[in-house]
């Protein structure tokens, strides 16, 4: 088979599964489970083929078109570089050990599939965004990839906060794709094609007629989708969907999508240098901003998902001073390790029956529980931290290192007072980054207190797949030295300055986090917290349902827990308030959108009521009294019946009669 | 047959007796056709008026009559022994038995009229009123000639009937069969529900439509 | 003989039979009612025919032809009529129309089967 044929085969596959899963999810549950893994690894298995055939060389580019489709043609394009082939290895690798790790994870599961394939629609999707070569094609895989977004996060809809959380997340990335659509629609009509390889060869040729706005536009849609300021507040929320799910789609590879986009696109972003600046101020105030919040959230996954923002940061950071080499280098990296941290956190929830970091700190020899969790989750932590030799390290430094290029004046590619706002903000959130990795591993593992319950071992269809990715995230930076030849060829080796500064502020706030740990460890002794859910021995899918449902009636907020014994609260100050809200932009978003639209809906709602209902009503009363005079002569006597009809018919006749006559 | 040659050979007599006597001038005609209308009026007055349910009935029978004298007035005879045989002799009869059979109270009864009375009078002598003035506006001058070979004689009668109308005539004789068919089913289902004896008394009240009608059908 | 005489009974007796047929209570009364109003039509027919057979040269005699089918449809209608009559009376216990009123506003369309089909009856 052709690259191309194999390359074609890995979107389908999943696809296929995807349909046959939901055609077959109620009449033969037993094809259920392989139908979901089985299309998933063979994907993958020619997803790692395409990638060893393409080996970093020229792009493999295919197209055909369907139909003509009016003066901008749509084709079925086909464009695999070194950044596509190794994007869909992860995309497999993710999608894959999360197919998996369902099984176990939603085994009593009454909806798993209908999951199960929704996931394999939305890898199907992903795969197909991460080859396209034509950008409407593209952005079907992209809207495809939003609704099983929505459909996944509101798995649990039971739940209020499910459902408010899906319709957020749709909502949010749907304002975002609004402008995504307009300015893909600019891009087209100056380059007078959707194929991404014309588009680059318009923008090299200088052909852009307002790259400012189209990349802009571009940035809006990528905000919403990549989860950056101020388009990201409804990731949070989304971790009310399964674990499996926020390993997936909102940690590993969906949120990665904008950022992919980016990366593909780059050169219409660096024909404008103010597209830049603004791509580098939103990245400082994601990374940064996200940091703080997640030292102050109390939910585990609340914590992995700001990590997850702030992490796209540095990706968007990465990109704001142009090097693609560093974005999608980290990318890949910590996709491996956020996937394995949500994985991880999936198992912890499961067996410690709550999702509050609180409630966790009180608990006895968590760790000895779950040991397979605490060993890969204490590797992935590192990883996140950036402490060398793990894979977020290298990845961080090339991106640290790309700044520090451009703002000692290689301004090339960006400009430079991006790379100073990217470099500043950066190793600010290093120390943030290691204070609240430090903070969740200090809590979830090293709490006292009572003894942790026992629910007995977890299943191995989850622990295993833990340990397959920390694989890469023990060794996958090591790969510094090989991937230039896949990508642009930027040096990729981590510059000793940055290196040096990197480690020391991430092992300065570890100290500092462990620091605020011994000093605040000894109150939570005596500030009794928890709340466990009902059902401890179900599989882990209902438990965790039940512990997001439990966290906002026991707490009082699905974010926050009031528990003094938190380092987090101690680090912060006054300042914990508004991280553990996330700095009020929910509110502002409130103020300034949610409640002007309902004042309006219930203005209309008033007019529509009062207004226009008095004239109905109005209008309706004379038929309604001449209705009721009808009524009365209902009097059920044949012969009164008769007699008017009779009547009218005499009436009628001499009317008749006079006019005939001309009288 | 032979019932039908007997009507025929009345009327053919009655006609011949009417003929003969010469005296009847044309306004002579006129002058008995608007006494034999009066009774024929009064007694369908009578009819829809009286309180005694039988004796509506009894004035019934003379309404028709007088229509039958005045169908002979008008030389249809044929018809006027028609009228005698199937009215008079039938369908009074059957009415007297419905009468009877729904228990109708003998002697005066206050309540025969219904509530809507002054409504129906109110319609009725409008009715009349427009339908009296429409025809003697229309009709005025209009004079029909009764000379000459009777207009309705059973020898025209049957050979119009036979010749020009016997597909309709045919049709008629399944329109009575299905009435036939009708009034054993409508009776029938009555028999389940109630019980027998009255049930039994329906039946032949209600063949006796058909058996009246047998008559006609023998005429053929 | 003027052609005003028999169409001015008919008339006559045809709004007869109608004040009878709106106004009388008993069910069989008002079958006799019918019967008038269908005589009323047999004369004028009868009394046309006539006219028309000498004036028009008419030698169809439709006018006849139809008051015989007319008698004969009249002697039908009075059987299954009184079949009717007698059905409602076994099931009610009355043949008085005003008290069959199953059809009035406040009761519902239910069992209204008997009161359409005395509807039938007396606008026939």
């Amino acid at each position: 088979m052709t690259t191309t044929t194999l390359a074609v085969l890995v979107p389908l596959l999943p696809f296929l599964g995807a349909a046959a899963g939901l055609l077959l999810g109620r009449t033969a549950p037993g094809f259920v489970r392989p139908l979901a893994v089985l299309p998933t690894l063979t994907s993958l298995v020619l997803a790692v083929l395409v990638a060893v055939r393409q080996g970093g060389g020229p792009a493999v580019d295919s197209h055909t078109e369907l139909t003509p489709t009016g003066s901008v043609p749509i084709e079925l394009a086909l464009h695999i570089d070194g950044f596509a082939a190794l994007v869909a290895v992860l995309v497999g690798v993710v999608a894959s050990c999360v197919q998996i790790y369902s099984t176990g994870y939603l085994r009593d599961d009454p909806r798993y599939p209908s999951y199960a394939a929704l996931v394999s629609l939305f890898t199907s999707a992903m795969l197909l965004v991460v080859y396209s070569g034509d950008l409407m094609v593209l952005l079907v895989g992209w809207e495809i990839m939003g609704i099983c977004s929505y459909f996944l996060v509101g798995h649990y809809w039971e739940t209020p906060e499910a459902r408010a959380a899906s319709i957020k997340a749709f909502l949010v990335t749907k304002l975002g794709d609004v402008p995504f659509l307009i300015g893909l629609f600019a891009l087209a009509t100056d380059a007078g094609s959707f194929r991404i390889t014309t588009v680059l060869g318009t923008v090299a040729s200088g052909g852009l007629h307002h790259p400012t706005l189209v990349a802009l536009l571009l940035l809006a849609g990528v905000a919403g989708k990549s989860a950056q300021f101020p388009l990201h507040t409804w990731l949070p929320d989304a971790m009310a969907g399964p674990t499996p799910v926020s390993a997936l789609i909102h940690a590993a590879t969906m949120v990665a999508a904008g950022v992919y986009f980016i990366a593909r696109l780059l050169p219409v972003f660096q024909a404008s240098s103010a597209a830049m600046v603004v791509l580098a101020v939103m990245a400082a105030v994601t990374m940064a901003g996200s940091a703080l919040a997640a030292l102050a959230q109390d939910d585990i996954k609340r914590v992995l998902a700001y990590s997850t923002i702030g992490q796209l940061g540095y990706m968007t950071g990465a990109l704001a001073v142009g090097d693609r080499d560093a974005a999608v280098f980290h990318l890949m990296a910590h996709g491996a390790f956020k996937a394995l941290l949500f994985l991880a956190a999936g198992v912890i929830i499961h067996a410690s029956g709550t999702n509050s970091l609180a409630v966790m700190s009180r608990m006895k020899d968590l760790r000895h529980r779950v040991p397979d969790a605490y060993w890969t989750m204490t590797v992935a932590l590192l990883a996140l931290a950036a402490i060398p030799p793990f894979s977020g390290f290298f990845s961080k430094e090339a991106v640290l290192g790309a700044a520090e290029h451009v703002a000692t004046g290689h301004t090339e590619h960006a400009p430079g007072a991006a790379g100073w706002i990217v470099l500043v903000s950066g190793l600010i959130t290093a120390v943030l980054t290691a204070a609240y990795a430090t903070r969740l591993w200090l809590l979830a593992f090293r709490g006292q207190g009572a003894e942790a319950p026992d629910h007995g071992r977890q299943p191995l269809s989850m622990t295993v797949v833990l340990w397959v990715l920390a694989v890469p995230s023990l060794v996958f930076g090591l790969a510094y030295g090989t991937l230039p030849d896949w990508f642009d060829g930027r040096d990729l080796t981590p510059v000793l300055t940055t290196s040096v500064l990197g480690t020391g502020l991430a092992l300065v706030g570890g100290l500092v986090t462990y620091g605020a740990w011994r000093h605040t460890t000894a109150m939570a002794a005596r500030v009794p917290l928890g709340a466990v859910v009902a059902h401890p021995d179900a599989d882990a899918g209902t438990v965790e349902a039940e512990a997001i449902a439990l966290h906002a009636s026991a707490f009082g907020d699905v974010a926050y827990a009031p528990d003094p014994a938190d380092p987090g609260r101690l680090l912060l100050g006054p300042l914990h308030r508004h991280a553990a809200v996330g700095f009020h932009l929910d509110a502002v978003y409130s103020a300034l959108f949610v409640r002007p639209v309902q004042a309006g809906a219930s203005l209309v709602r008033f007019l529509d009521r009062e207004v226009v209902d008095t004239y109905v009503r109005g209008a309706a009363a004379l038929p309604r009294w001449l209705g009721a005079a009808v009524r009365r002569a209902q009097t059920g006597n044949v012969q009164t019946y008769v007699s008017a009809l009779l009547a009218g018919t005499v009436v009628l006749v001499v009317a008749a009669l006079l006019v005939a006559t001309g009288a | 047959m032979s019932l039908a040659a007997a009507t025929a050979a009345t009327a053919r007599a009655t006609t011949a007796a009417a003929q003969s006597h010469g005296f009847l001038s044309p306004t002579g005609v006129e002058i008995a056709f608007l006494l034999v209308g009066l009774v024929t009026f009064g007694a369908a007055l009578v009819t829809v008026t009286t309180k005694q349910l039988v004796h509506a009935a009894l004035w019934l029978v003379v309404t028709l009559g007088g229509l039958a004298v005045e169908y002979l007035l008008l030389t249809a005879e044929f018809i006027a022994w028609v009228q005698v045989l199937i009215y008079v002799g039938s369908v009074v009869v059957l009415l007297l038995f419905g009468l009877m059979l729904t228990k109708a109270p003998i002697g005066r009864s206050p309540d025969a009229d219904s509530g809507n009375r002054w409504a129906a009078l109110v319609v009725a002598v409008a009715a009349a009123a427009a339908l009296v003035w429409v025809v003697v506006d229309a009709f005025r001058t209009t004079w029909v000639d009764l000379g000459g070979a009777p207009a309705g004689s059973t020898e025209v009668t049957g050979a119009s009937l036979f010749q020009s109308w016997v597909l309709p005539f045919e049709a008629l004789s399944v329109l009575l069969l299905a009435a036939l068919v009708g009034a054993i089913v409508l009776s029938r289902k009555a028999k389940a529900d109630a019980a027998p004896t009255p049930s039994a008394r329906t039946v032949p009240g209600a063949r006796n439509v058909p058996n009246g009608r047998s008559d006609k059908e023998g005429t053929r | 003989m003027h052609l005003a005489y028999p169409a001015v009974l008919s008339a006559l007796l045809f709004c007869t039979g109608l004040y009878g047929v709106l106004a009388r209570r008993n069910a069989i009364l008002v079958l006799m009612s019918v019967e008038l109003m269908l005589n009323a039509v047999n004369l004028n027919l009868v009394a046309f025919d006539v006219w028309l057979s000498r004036a028009a040269r008419d030698t169809l005699h439709s006018g006849q032809a139809l008051t015989l089918f007319t008698i004969a449809i009249a002697a039908a209608e009075i059987g299954i009529g009184l079949a009717i009559v007698l059905a409602v009376y076994r099931g009610r216990g009355t043949s008085d129309i005003d008290k069959l009123r199953d059809s009035a506003e406040p009761h519902g369309p239910d069992e209204a089967t008997v009161t359409a089909d005395e509807k039938a009856e007396a606008t026939a």
